[in-house]
């Protein structure tokens, strides 16, 4: 049951990401590719759990590599979306 | 209250901001509040992934995230935005690697299930090809090696060998699945090697769709890893990235008339040459292109690669500013695969302070495309190259295009006569109204301003 229940999320969110990225327009998809690759590093909150394993020195170490990873794309992506956007201004908002 | 309980209450608020935080990515306006939103998300899905109960020390935690986020800080902080595609690949790596490391890690834990062992099996495999595949992308974009198309002779027998000894590597595996188990080092190993070989036939000008895909992946191996775990926000996060970077793939393709699978698996370029084109190039001096300009009502820049090459985004924008207190209309058409990466030419020109009302996408210019006095087209080639419409023979044959060639005048700012990235010739060169100003771009954009002073 535990299974289905997973996937049942996991169609349900594939069918919200299309209706929400489909509304995106082409003037943003370089920081929709960006904000979305800081996203993806939520496989942190997996990595935690690796790392913090005591019994198995293997399991730590790999665990803290990808704890490494994931923490580069979440602070990584996250701040340079942030930078991408704050570039873009709109004539009316005092945009040079 | 128990604390697990409280996590997963919290995943629920986080997914909720990501939700909200790629909502507000649909206009510029919003979007940056809207990854703000989404980092908070981030910020209280990290917090209650520390308190689950399963961690005892937290010191390889913290170095981890130290020497994680000095690198990613870095990175955001000192890269240019004409190298944004090249690191945007690499952060899609980095993805990958988390998750296939997660999945390896997984096994360590023991108790594993065949359910769970597929699972981590799946976000090892798609995680070491988004890993390999990226940095070859990053090789590539970043020119470290030949962004040419690599095929060579029975690379399909190849390929097709690989996957058939990935499926049965990762099926021997999972009959006992066992963290020393040498099935999965050749699973590990095999996927490595499916990540290169899957972007090497790729050539430079299809980047955009691979970054693209690539991007996916790194969610869809987030998924797999939460499949792994056992854990709700990593399934709802990666897949939402994994929908995004297949949206983006399919515009992508679409924007060039190709399908995926004919962007993958044939090498492009050189593979068969349109009719050859004669005709002769008329070339513009600075001086006449000024008083064109100065006579214009209503110009619009078609910027390409080679205005990225160039660092040509900010003699533009003052030459445009120029033309607009001039009383002249001006426009930024902005075709969709222009640039190597989606979106690359509107961020170039946002980081030159071009207002986003300005830029406007293919479909929205073409209609009004014969109003427009100059069209200045700066390093981009394919993306208006008439033979896509007209020579049935060409191997762009059907792209849509900017049809540049049906403004007034054409002014086309170009290195030498060489051709475009895809080694297709260029009629447009030869056209009526079109002519060449040769020379660098940003010289020959300063030039003009400079005539206007």
């Amino acid at each position: 049951m535990e299974i289905v229940f997973l996937i049942f999320i996991l169609v349900l969110s594939v069918f919200l990401g299309f209706e929400l990225i489909s509304k995106v327009p082409a003037t943003l998809h370089t920081p929709l590719m960006s904000g979305a690759n800081a996203i993806s590093g939520i496989t942190l909150a997996g990595a935690f759990l690796a790392a913090g394993m005591v019994d198995n020195e293997m399991g730590k170490y790999l665990g803290t590599a990808a704890v490494a990873f994931a923490t580069v794309n979440v602070v990584g992506g996250y701040m340079v979306t942030d930078r991408m956007l704050g570039m873009f201004k709109s004539k009316k908002a005092g945009g040079k | 209250m128990n604390i697990e309980l409280l996590a997963n209450l919290s995943y629920i608020v986080s997914a909720a901001l990501f939700i909200f935080g790629l909502k507000m990515l649909g206009s510029p306006a919003t979007a940056r509040r809207g990854n703000m939103l989404s980092s908070l998300g981030m910020l209280i899905a990290v917090v209650a992934g520390l308190s689950a109960e399963g961690i005892v020390s937290y010191e390889y935690i913290a170095v981890g995230m130290v020497l994680g986020a000095i690198i990613g800080a870095l990175a955001a902080r000192l890269v240019g935005m004409t190298s944004m595609p090249e690191m945007v690949a690499l952060f899609n790596g980095s993805g990958g690697a988390a998750s296939l490391l997660v999945g390896w890690a997984t096994l360590y834990g023991g108790g594993i299930d065949s359910f769970t062992a597929v699972t981590i099996l799946l976000a090892i495999l798609i995680g070491g090809l988004t890993f390999t595949g990226s940095l070859i992308a990053y090789a590539k974009l970043a020119e470290v090696m030949n962004s040419a198309a690599i095929v060579f002779k029975g690379q399909r027998i190849v390929n097709s060998l690989l996957l058939i000894g990935i499926v049965y590597a990762a099926y021997m595996f999972c009959l006992d699945p066992q963290p020393e188990s040498q099935w999965l080092y050749i699973t590990l190993g095999l996927a490595l090697l499916l990540g290169v070989m899957a972007v090497i036939p790729i050539g430079g000008a299809d980047m955009p769709v691979v970054i693209s895909l690539l991007n996916s992946y790194s969610g869809i191996a987030a998924c797999a890893a939460g499949f792994a775990i056992n854990n709700n926000i990593l399934i709802v996060a990666g897949s939402l990235v994994g929908a995004s970077g297949i949206i983006l793939t399919n515009i992508m393709c679409k924007a060039m008339n190709r399908s995926l699978a004919n962007v993958l698996f044939s090498g492009f370029g050189a593979v068969k040459q349109g009719k050859a084109i004669e005709g002769e190039v008329k070339p513009v001096s600075v001086e006449d292109a000024y008083y064109l300009f100065e006579a214009a009502s209503n110009v619009c820049f078609v910027p390409g690669y080679g205005m990225a090459v160039a660092q040509a985004q900010h003699a533009v924008k003052e030459l445009g500013e120029i033309l607009e207190a001039n009383g002249c209309e001006v426009s930024y058409a902005i075709h969709p695969v222009a640039g190597r990466m989606p979106g690359h030419m509107n961020v170039l020109l946002a980081e030159a302070d071009v207002p986003y009302e300005q830029l406007v996408e293919m479909d929205e210019i073409n209609p009004r495309i014969e109003n427009v006095d100059i069209a200045v087209v700066i390093g981009a080639n394919d993306v208006v190259n008439p033979s896509a419409r007209e020579d049935e023979d060409s191997p762009i044959y059907g792209m849509p295009i900017i049809n540049v060639d049906q403004a007034r005048t054409v002014f086309v700012l170009k290195r030498s006569m060489a051709s475009g990235f895809s080694g297709v010739d260029n009629p447009l060169f030869f056209g009526e109204n079109t002519r060449m100003l040769f020379g660098d771009a940003k010289e020959s954009i300063s030039g003009v301003i400079s005539e206007f002073g």
